[in-house]
């Protein structure tokens, strides 16, 4: 077997996972902030009540992504030693930050907020639910700015025995690539967070739980997460999608030729929204294209040129081209229905009828997995367009991994982990099930003893 | 100047580590034998319960203040040291879920099982992390280009071709054990009432003789194994105050813990692990990964550290955040403390 693949993959589906959890924990630090601030501005319990609610349900997410997200460090040197040997002066520093900024403050508040509510006044409890916010989203900050000089190295020097180092402490931070890939992902998070408690309140409703008095937490979740999705849904196409996109095409014109599937250089290159790429003959099979729409979206006119893959050598193609292509268009795919979901949710709970539109609830409760299935190809299309190179221009993929451990041991560890990750994703459904289904009401005393 | 200044940095942070989280995984390894019904249980794990995550985060900040500072040490020993790095993360993994697992799910035998991997995978991790720091004393088979990769275990011989685990290896692994278990048993003599208190606080006597036992034994191990060892201390005589140090933290545990006097001995111990691993880390400098094939190979100071613009913004930015992350420690912990109450609800 091929060590560069097996570490590719050692990575790939370890940080796959991982990101399952924050980018759920992200976009609830928000929402609970909101909840938060409504508690302390309305005095009303039943606020905190659900915010207790959604703490717990951030506890169990934030440990999953802790456990899993420390072996994401470890990787960098265990997997890539070579690449983390040359470029751990500069984005060694990102992550270096990440943990000195943003998980001592996230985890200290997070003590506060879960365990310390009776120790609180009720503005410091809501603080401490603001900095778990912000430590949660400086953290997603940091892994941006990393990535961000992966895909767009800048501000670095080449020294002479081969490392990279930093040259603007500032131009790294401020990566113009990095600032719309943040607001782009984090929007994301948004994203799934919002899905995920109109899920839960349309569940409840289903269920005709928690409609009344005190604990109307269905009608409650619905509008916090449908306001906040029609938002966030709006937001991550127009103008973060669209101006990474842009950004993207300028900067990696190969990468987004194969996202789009375009094999030719045409002006006037339309979008292709359904179609299998085929590599042999260089076309896309069975395609359904909307015309000039690629040249607008990029250039903003209908006749511009676009450049195609013939323009760039082979070597300097994306690898595991229709992987990319299927990962970008399930990504704008779904993006677009979220959109449209979230805009009729949001008609309805203005019209006041959306709690008795059954087929809509219905909707909102089975598409929640489908925000974790956009962000997840959405990180994909970063990660595989950025193909062949590892730091964009400066080094490949090949180049990067770790020369000493052998295809063999890659694959041991990499077994190793998907056992593992298996076991751990049937406990959390098992654990977010429970406490989903036990709903925000307080637990009889006996469970809390055992909390 | 640099380099000094970031071997300590990171040194510090390692120190943080150990001083910290060795205590959880003491109350881990602990509780499996500590404790006689649910409430003791209950009161144990809640002694760590909103500190453990933060603990963990000094390896993750120390991991990656290591990264940028010593770019090859930290690709060479990351990726030499492969396997027992990627059993170590499996540990942390189930030992994480294990007790948030068990916080939430009320499943009577499944309970127990949960314990036990908890308490298991503490045991476990103590061990490798004392293991870890002895590899590094000892050396490894280090090729001129800056790497090398190591088996699980060979002739169970330091030597020229070893593996992680050996007789001399296997040692440092007990020495973290015992001394990491003693923390935390000290740490529940601060934190726990009652029974559970005093068999805690009983507990630290043959713990306290077992660790002096295997301090004077890894010692003169240490140096059977690497003479080099000492090269430091005899340039540097006033350096001596480091195995003082040792002594002295040692006595002063023992004399408070039996006056009673559970914070003051928890510091001693606390002490000691510094102490302990500011004499090696003082043992092998200016190298940082010895080599066994040949000092030319040595990874040193001067051939890891970064670039010298890297380390002087990554100063400027490492105060300021650890000064805060000092802040929230202090904070969280003023908040916690006192004696944990099994009884009252958490959230």
């Amino acid at each position: 077997m091929n060590a560069e693949l097996i570490h590719r993959l050692h990575f790939a589906f370890t940080v796959t996972f991982h990101y399952l959890f924050p980018q759920l924990t992200m976009g609830l630090a928000l929402l609970i902030v909101v909840l938060k601030t409504i508690a302390l501005r309305t005095g009303l319990d039943k606020w905190d009540r659900a915010a207790r609610f959604w703490g717990r349900i951030f506890g169990i997410n934030f440990v999953f992504g802790v456990v899993t997200g420390i072996p994401m460090e470890f990787e960098f040197g265990t997997n890539w030693a070579r690449f983390s040997r040359l470029s751990g002066g500069v984005i060694g520093q990102p992550l270096a930050m990440e943990g000195v900024f943003s998980f001592f403050l996230e985890s200290a508040f997070l003590g506060l907020f879960l365990y310390g509510e009776k120790y609180l006044s009720k503005k410091l409890h809501w603080f401490s639910a603001v900095m778990v916010f912000l430590g949660s989203w400086i953290s997603g900050f940091f892994i941006i700015v990393t990535d961000a000089w992966m895909q767009h190295p800048v501000a670095y020097a080449h020294l002479p025995n081969g490392q990279y180092e930093v040259l603007s402490f500032w131009q790294l931070l401020l990566n113009p690539w990095g600032l719309l890939q943040y607001a782009h992902n984090m929007t994301g998070a948004v994203v799934t967070a919002s899905f995920v408690m109109a899920a839960v309140g349309a569940f409840y409703l289903l269920e005709g739980r928690f409609l009344s008095g005190d604990a109307d937490y269905c009608r409650m979740f619905l509008k916090v997460g449908v306001i906040a999705g029609l938002i966030s849904t709006i937001v991550i196409i127009f103008p973060t999608g669209d101006l990474h996109g842009k950004y993207v095409a300028r900067h990696q014109p190969a990468a987004i030729a194969a996202m789009e599937g375009l094999f030719k250089t045409e002006t006037g290159a339309g979008i292709v929204l359904m179609g299998q790429p085929n590599e042999e003959t260089q076309q896309i099979d069975n395609p359904i294209v909307v015309n000039d729409a690629l040249s607008f979206l990029i250039y903003g006119t209908t006749k511009a040129e676009v450049k195609g893959l013939d323009q760039f050598p082979r070597d300097q193609w994306p690898t595991t081209l229709p992987l990319l292509y299927y990962a970008y268009h399930i990504m704008a795919g779904l993006g677009t229905y979220f959109v449209l979901l979230m805009l009729g949710a949001a008609f309805l709970l203005w019209r006041g009828t959306l709690h008795r539109t059954r087929w809509i609830l219905w909707l909102l409760l089975i598409s929640f997995p489908l925000p974790y299935i956009a962000n997840t190809a959405g990180w994909m299309t970063a990660e595989i367009g950025r193909q062949p190179w590892l730091i964009y221009g400066l080094m490949r993929t090949s180049e990067g991994y770790s020369s000493m451990v052998s295809a063999g041991n890659g694959l041991f560890t990499l077994l190793g982990f998907m056992g593992l990750y298996t076991l751990l994703g049937l406990l959390f459904t098992v654990l977010v099930y429970r406490e989903i289904s036990h709903g925000p009401e307080p637990k009889a005393k006996a469970a809390i003893a055992a909390d | 100047m640099m380099g000094f200044i970031w071997f300590w940095l990171v040194a510090v942070m390692i120190v943080g580590y150990v001083v910290l989280d060795g205590f959880d995984l003491g109350v881990g390894v602990l509780h499996l034998f500590l404790v006689r019904n649910e409430s003791e249980r209950l009161a144990t794990l809640r002694s760590i319960g909103p500190v453990w995550d933060g603990n963990e985060v000094w390896l993750l900040a120390g991991g990656g203040t290591l990264y940028f500072a010593f770019p090859l040490l930290y690709a060479s020993a990351f990726s030499g040291f492969y396997l027992p790095l990627m059993i170590v993360l499996w540990l942390l993994v189930l030992r994480g879920v294990s007790l948030e697992l068990r916080n939430h799910l009320d499943l009577g035998v499944w309970r127990s099982l949960l314990d036990g991997v908890f308490g298991l995978a503490s045991a476990l991790l103590a061990i490798f992390y004392g293991a870890a720091l002895a590899n590094v004393l000892r050396g490894v088979p280090l090729q001129p280009d800056g790497y090398f990769f190591l088996p699980l275990w060979t002739n169970w011989q330091p030597g020229i071709a070893p593996g992680i685990l050996d007789w001399y290896t296997v040692i440092g692994g007990l020495v973290a054990l015992i001394a990491l278990t003693l923390h935390g048993a000290l740490w529940l003599t601060i934190k726990t009432s009652g029974d559970l208190e005093q068999r805690a606080r009983r507990i630290v006597t043959p713990l306290w003789l077992a660790l002096v036992a295997l301090t004077v034994v890894s010692l003169v191990a240490t140096i059977a194994v690497r003479p080099a060892s000492l090269d430091n201390y005899s340039h540097y005589p006033v350096t001596f105050i480091v195995p003082v140090g040792v002594v002295a933290s040692l006595a002063a545990l023992w004399f408070w813990n039996r006056n009673g006097q559970p914070v003051k001995a928890f510091l001693a111990s606390s002490v000691y692990l510094f102490f302990m691993l500011a004499g090696a880390c003082w043992g092998v400098y200016p190298t940082l990964l010895p080599a066994t094939t040949g000092s030319a190979n040595d990874i040193t100071l001067a051939r890891a550290i970064s670039g010298p613009h890297t380390l002087s913004v990554g100063l400027a930015w490492w105060t300021f955040g650890m000064a805060l992350a000092v802040a929230y420690v202090v904070f969280v912990y003023s908040r916690f403390k006192g004696k944990v109450d099994a009884a009252a609800p958490s959230h």
